[in-house]
């Protein structure tokens, strides 16, 4: 598309209130709206899908600001005059998993993320489905690196022991009339595309496997190689391995300005102090934009989509054992997510969801009740007997997609020591293990041309978890609690978690000691109490290890106070 | 590995194990008690408000005085427990007996038992269980949790607060968090009538002008670390909050006392029959579950508003697991008419004395002025008149349906007649 047609367009579009320039390789547009909605789809308007030409969204939004960007209310110098030799920014999948093939050279590797943990934004806010690529067409990056990555996942969780079930995927067809229709599609992608898993079956042999999937199933897709992970679970333990390997991860740390000088990034000032990186990884999610116009090498723009899903209890999730959709073929209603499906999860509950909802609010992670109904309407069509009543829980993420809805994983365009892995989202947790290894060898030859990057000889590919003592037999189970009854002393009852497992987690090579950090490593509180039982244990147990006052202890970040210190004392003093 | 051979292994401390163990050991058999936490009572010990035992002893006792006297009754008889001890898993054996297997910290172990009572108590519903929308942040607690953290922790989780749901725990901590020095700026229900026993609308919100607001709810929460405030909203006859009638609530702190689901997944996970109603297992007069040998009672069974009638239960589940003797049972319907909302026992067995059955049930609204009839194959056995009855008080009737020809096509049922103002019974 020309630069003339896309003003063409625009013009017809939107009134000529919209314009667009072309600017050292991008589409630049322009102009001033209150509608984020129209400023969406003037900039899809002047996209192209799959184009490395990107579309910059300079239009003036004049409605309701977002909140400022959240910035940790820490402030030292713990990281100042730090000069490694590859500055990560984002402990979300893409940087935790590049920061860990990057420490298999001798490399001084820093990952850093605002958060109080890592993957809490999009990357621990997803469905956690392993994809099987069968929505992608070649041309694109996702595409790319869809097959790749999908075998190299049985592999990659194995040494981080992270859990991954390779459950299959299900697209419902319920009009035996396009039945033809989709065959020719499932052998386009199986021969032209490469999605060589892909095979239809029957009704009946769905319902075989899955019974309680609709019945009025005609035929539907299956793609085997489909599956899931935790995903936190997946980017902690891509992180903790980078760490035993040397890399250090600093939490609480935001990049606040860079200074660049001749297309080089030469300081990096952040709220624990400044850093000299030789290169930098831009994985900031939804922060990529800022992050790349920090770095003054700002070539596209990242319109924010958020999605809530619900999990349901663990008896729902005997209901189904893999992923499933319907799909209602129409010529109209496109939408950029496939309406979501039911999953699975490999901690045995049921996910449901999510929607797609475009905002202009990159960190804004409320749930609303419109969003559960939405994908409820949708996927009791897939399960007539799922239910909002087996809901325990539901949150939102914020995907991070580019208007050309491709990922960007190149070096910079103006600034020469950074690489952008951005526009990552949906399949992004699936690819992640792939781009994780190309860019790593990206950013090993930039370094290349200015010192001698050796491999690492010690580097360990192994990561053992946390035992997880509820999945072993009684006979295991008596061997590890003889040698450590905090083993036998159960804390968390929905999920049987041992205080044990607790004082593993809080041990672990990137230890996050609050009631939301241990919730992601080893699961109390992730049951259908949601807490109610253990937090109050939770929270002495961290308190006590590390020899604090409980009051000290946090939900998550700094502010995210618990409790309020004791209650009132007698008046001899005594409790 | 430990193991073990029991009459009556009973699953759970609190108030409703300890009647039950206690009464089993009376009646002869060998008991084993088995508790998850670290001291028995169960949630008795964070309950340090008074009004436990006006029925069972006559006097007004805390949580923790009340849950002692059973504690020592088990001392005395020297009956078998363990606590810390978890029950991961229970098998039916071929000869109907049950292996229960633990963990504790001396490791796992396999307990063999001829019957097991099922004493496990309750859970609160959650915020997400009510369909709070909005952000995650601290300061969102159910009132137990609240209460664990005031009462057994001594740290206080607010210090300006809102409660939604006016059961009786959230009362309960209305006024402990103002006597602890916090403002407690409110108690909102989504129901037109409250949820909590009377006295405690009186001791715990009159006393204290905390004000009660029915048919409201809360519909959103604010605030990413700690809770900034919250939405409220009024909600019409189906409980459904009505579009633009929001305000918002600045807080610290949002309490839920939304309601208590009985705690049934080792009940299920061999095959118990669950009551939709109750939530809890299906059962006969003897607290028999559908499946033989299984007995369940307090609040697992259903949800009680008195301490005192979980006592009175587990103690008749604690004698018929003694008495179990695998004889087969000749099982009839009890069934709840218009009106009320549930009945326990849901069964009767004829092959049992059935001439003192404790009758539990609630009606389904505030009811003024009515008769409760209780009828076997149409047949009066009972009538009663209430000038008033309420869902949250659980009302007690003791029945002899000995005395009543009952065979294995008869059908009991509770039927509510509503008299009007100045009519006389019928």
């Amino acid at each position: 598309m020309s630069i003339s047609s896309i003003n063409k367009r625009l013009k017809k579009e939107f009134g000529g209130r919209f314009n667009a320039t072309l600017e050292n390789g991008s589409v630049f547009v322009r102009g001033k709206s209150s509608d984020w909605g129209e400023i969406i789809s003037a900039c899809q308007a002047a996209a192209k899908k799959y184009s490395t030409t990107h579309v910059v969204n300079d239009i003036v939004y004049t409605g309701e600001q977002p909140a400022p960007t959240r910035i940790p209310s820490v402030k030292d110098d713990s990281l100042e005059g730090r000069s490694p030799d590859v500055l990560v920014i984002g402990g979300g999948i893409s940087g935790a998993s590049i920061a860990r093939e990057l420490t298999k050279w001798k490399l001084d590797v820093l990952l850093v993320d605002k958060e109080a943990d890592l993957a809490l934004h999009a990357s621990g806010r997803n469905d956690g489905e392993v994809h099987p690529g069968i929505d992608l067409g070649k041309g694109s990056l996702k595409h790319k690196y869809i097959r790749r990555a999908n075998r190299m996942y049985a592999d990659i969780c194995r040494e981080l022991d992270v859990p991954f079930k390779q459950v299959g995927q299900y697209v419902l067809f319920r009009n035996s009339a396009f039945k033809p229709l989709v065959a020719l599609y499932v052998f386009w992608r199986k021969y032209h595309d490469g999605i060589e898993d892909t095979r239809l079956i029957s009704g009946e042999e769905l319902m075989r496997r899955e019974p309680k999937l609709t019945h009025d199933t005609k035929f539907a897709m299956y793609n085997p190689s489909a599956g899931c992970v935790c995903p936190y679970g997946l980017t902690i333990a891509y992180a903790e391995n980078a760490v035993q390997n040397g890399a250090q991860v600093s939490l609480n740390t935001a990049v606040l300005s860079m200074d660049v000088s001749a297309h080089q990034i030469i300081n990096v000032t952040t709220n624990r102090g400044v850093i000299h990186p030789k290169i930098v990884i831009n994985a900031a999610g939804v922060f990529a934009e800022d992050i790349a116009a920090m770095a003054d090498d700002r070539f596209f723009s990242i319109h924010p989509r958020r999605g809530t899903n619900s999990i349901l209890d663990q008896k729902a999730g005997a209901y189904m054992h893999s992923v499933a959709s319907i799909k209602d073929i129409s010529v109209h209603g496109k939408t950029h997510s496939k309406g979501g499906g039911i999953l699975h999860t490999v901690h045995d509950n049921l996910l449901v969801g999510p929607d797609a909802v475009e905002t202009v609010e990159k960190e804004n992670t409320e749930t609303r009740a419109e969003s559960i109904k939405t994908v409820f309407d949708k996927q009791t069509q897939t399960m007539p007997e799922l239910s909002q009543r087996d809901i325990i829980t539901y949150f939102t993420g914020v995907r991070a997609p580019t208007f050309e809805e491709d990922f960007i994983l190149e070096a910079g365009r103006n600034t020469r020591n950074l690489i952008h892995v951005a526009g990552i989202q949906s399949p992004g947790l699936t690819t992640a293990p792939a781009v994780a290894v190309d860019m790593a060898e990206l950013a090993v030859d930039m370094l290349g041309k200015s010192k001698t990057v050796e491999k690492n000889n010690n580097y360990n590919p192994i990561r053992k978890g946390v035992p997880v003592l509820r999945e072993m037999d009684d006979e295991t189970r008596e061997k590890m609690i003889a040698e450590n009854p905090d083993y036998g002393e159960i804390i968390c009852r929905c999920e049987q978690i041992s205080k044990g497992e607790i004082l593993d987690a809080l041990k672990s090579p990137i230890c996050v000691p609050t009631v939301d950090g241990i919730k992601k490593r080893v699961r109390p509180g992730m049951g259908r109490c949601q807490g109610g039982f253990c937090s109050p244990l939770v929270t002495k147990i961290i308190a006590e290890f590390l020899g604090v006052p409980l009051s000290e202890v946090k939900k998550s970040s700094a502010e995210s106070v618990i409790t309020y210190g004791e209650t009132k004392v007698n008046e001899g003093g005594e409790k | 590995m430990t193991t073990g051979n029991y009459d009556v292994l009973v699953v759970g401390g609190g108030p409703a194990g300890l009647a039950a163990a206690i009464s089993a050991h009376d009646n002869g058999a060998k008991v084993l008690l088995l508790e998850r936490e670290a001291r028995l009572g169960g949630i008795l010990k964070q309950c340090i408000h008074d009004g436990f035992g006006l029925h069972h002893f006559g006097e007004q006792l805390s949580g923790p005085e009340y849950a002692e006297r059973f504690e020592d009754e088990l001392y005395k008889r020297n009956i078998e427990y363990s606590t810390l001890t978890f029950v991961t898993k229970i098998d039916k054996n071929a000869d109907g007996s049950f292996s229960v297997h633990t963990v504790g910290r001396s490791g796992v172990s396999v307990f063999t038992t001829k019957a097991l009572v099922l004493a496990t108590g309750c859970r609160e519903r959650t915020a997400k269980q009510v369909f709070i929308h909005g952000t995650r942040p601290a300061g969102v607690f159910t009132a137990g949790t609240a209460q664990h953290f005031t009462n057994l922790l001594g740290l206080m989780p607010a210090k300006k607060c809102v409660i939604l749901g006016s059961g009786d725990i959230g009362l309960i901590m209305a006024r402990r968090l103002t006597l602890e020095g916090a403002k407690v700026l409110g108690v909102y229900e989504a129901k037109p009538t409250p949820s909590g026993l009377t006295r405690n609308l009186h001791q715990c919100l009159h006393d204290y002008d905390i004000p009660l607001h029915l048919s409201h709810t809360v519909t959103r929460v604010f605030g990413v670390d700690r809770l900034e405030a919250v939405e409220i909203s009024k909600v019409d006859e189906k409980m459904v909050p009505i579009p633009g009638t929001q305000t918002r609530v600045e807080c610290d702190t949002l309490i839920l006392s939304v309601g208590l689901i009985p705690e049934n997944e080792l009940a299920e996970s061999i095959g118990v029959q669950l009551d939709p109603r109750t939530k809890g297992p299906v059962c006969d007069g003897q607290c028999m579950t559908s499946t033989d040998g299984v007995f369940s009672c307090g609040n697992a069974l259903h949800v009680n508003d008195l301490v005192d009638y979980v006592s009175q239960n587990a103690e008749q589940a604690g004698k018929s697991a003694a008495q179990y003797s695998k004889k087969a049972r000749k099982l009839i319907e009890v069934t709840p008419g218009d009106g009320l909302l549930y009945v326990v026992p849901q069964r009767l067995n004829l092959n049992e004395d059935n001439s003192k059955t404790d009758l539990y049930f609630r009606v389904r609204e505030e009811e003024n002025n009515c008769v409760l009839h209780i009828l076997a194959d149409g047949k009066e056995i009972l009538k009663k008149r209430y000038a008033f009855m309420r869902p949250p008080e659980m009302e007690n009737l003791t029945i002899d349906f000995d005395g009543c020809e009952l065979n294995e096509n008869s059908r009991v049922e509770l039927q509510l007649e509503r008299l009007g103002k100045g009519d006389d019974v019928k």
